[in-house]
């Protein structure tokens, strides 16, 4: 109940009673809030331990290079603004142990990427393929530019012109 | 600067916030959808999840017959609630086979006692290969498969008791 926490009725600025209810009302509140701020959030998630290769890195150096950048470039089914080298979620520890276990049987990380792409779309990719759809991204840097440099040179030009 | 010209940060600044408010009001899409409708399904092999329930291949599920491959575990809440539905499916003569995803195989038990069991084999899932292979992204998701091993639908969470009808159309035209 933290709704509606002080006294309706006025009472006397001094009366002791007012204040102890005041008092007793902010202990509350106080408390409340600190319940809610050391809650632990509820995860879906089962109590099993992480998958075996999912926070282990592999023994070969450049596979585990190879491993951590392809990685870093997928996405969390779960937290899906996050890599699953960043997230925490089981999920994205399974991805981790199937990126690293296919890598150590020396497949390739495109490979690994298509055969998720196949699955979950150019969406599971931070690295989306160019397609038509992508190309006013690309050229938007140089048709800023170029009006950044139009609008420069008429300022420039009435400047002078003055 | 010409009269229109002077207006337009501001003409912008509406724009942005005005698709800002757009975008609260109609928070994005962020179920996950597979990939793989209309392909065959995946090649696995699952162990048992509890004794005395088989496990399955893929190979053992192309055999004519539709069936609905249903991705749940014992420590998923939702999965709970979907009990009666199941079984309402399997009373309509609709084979289910469960894959039961990062699960104990006592815990599964128990989930089995308390809540039935509508499935005609279990498969284990450890470590969710198989549902990455099906590109399934959590528990519950239900996928129904044609005779052929064709994946023809997936329902993402659980199914409600009104979706019932939409299921069993897929599994008839299925058939």
């Amino acid at each position: 109940m933290i709704r509606s926490s002080f006294p309706r009725k006025r009472e006397s600025r001094f009366s002791r009673r007012a204040w102890i209810l005041v008092f007793a009302r902010m202990t509350k509140r106080v408390a409340v809030i600190a319940a809610l701020l050391f809650a632990v959030p509820t995860f879906a998630d089962s109590d099993m331990p992480p998958a075996y290769w999912a926070d282990r890195q592999l023994p070969n150096s450049q596979q585990e290079a190879q491993a951590q950048g392809l990685m870093q470039e997928i996405r969390c089914l779960v937290c899906q603004g996050e890599s699953i080298a960043d997230s925490d979620a089981e999920l994205a520890g399974d991805m981790r142990d199937l990126v690293r276990r296919r890598i150590a049987a020396g497949e390739k990380p495109a490979s690994i990427r298509g055969w998720l792409i196949q699955r979950y779309g150019n969406w599971i990719s931070f690295r989306p393929p160019t397609q038509p759809v992508g190309w006013p991204l690309w050229l938007a840097p140089f048709v800023l530019l170029l009006a950044g440099g139009f609008l420069a040179a008429s300022r420039l030009r009435r400047r002078r012109s003055q | 600067m010409s009269g229109w010209l002077r207006f337009a940060p501001i003409f912008l600044l509406v724009l942005i916030v005005a698709a800002m408010l757009w975008r609260l009001a109609n928070p994005p899409d962020t179920t996950v959808h597979s990939q793989m409708i209309g392909k065959p399904i995946p090649q696995f092999a699952l162990a048992a999840a509890v004794p005395g329930i088989s496990g399955f291949s893929s190979a053992q599920l192309a055999d004519g017959k539709p069936k609905l491959i249903h991705f749940f575990a014992s420590w998923c809440v939702p999965c709970t609630g979907e009990a009666p539905v199941l079984d309402h499916l399997k009373k309509q003569g609709i084979t289910i086979e469960g894959i039961a995803i990062r699960d104990r195989p006592e815990e599964l038990a128990q989930f089995l006692a308390r809540n039935g069991n509508p499935f005609d084999r279990i498969g284990s899932d450890p470590e969710s290969k198989t549902q990455l292979a099906f590109g399934s992204s959590g528990v519950p998701e239900t996928f129904v498969v044609d005779g052929h091993g064709r994946i023809r639908l997936q329902h993402i969470g659980a199914i409600e008791a009104n979706e019932i009808p939409a299921i069993t159309a897929v599994v008839e035209q299925a058939r």
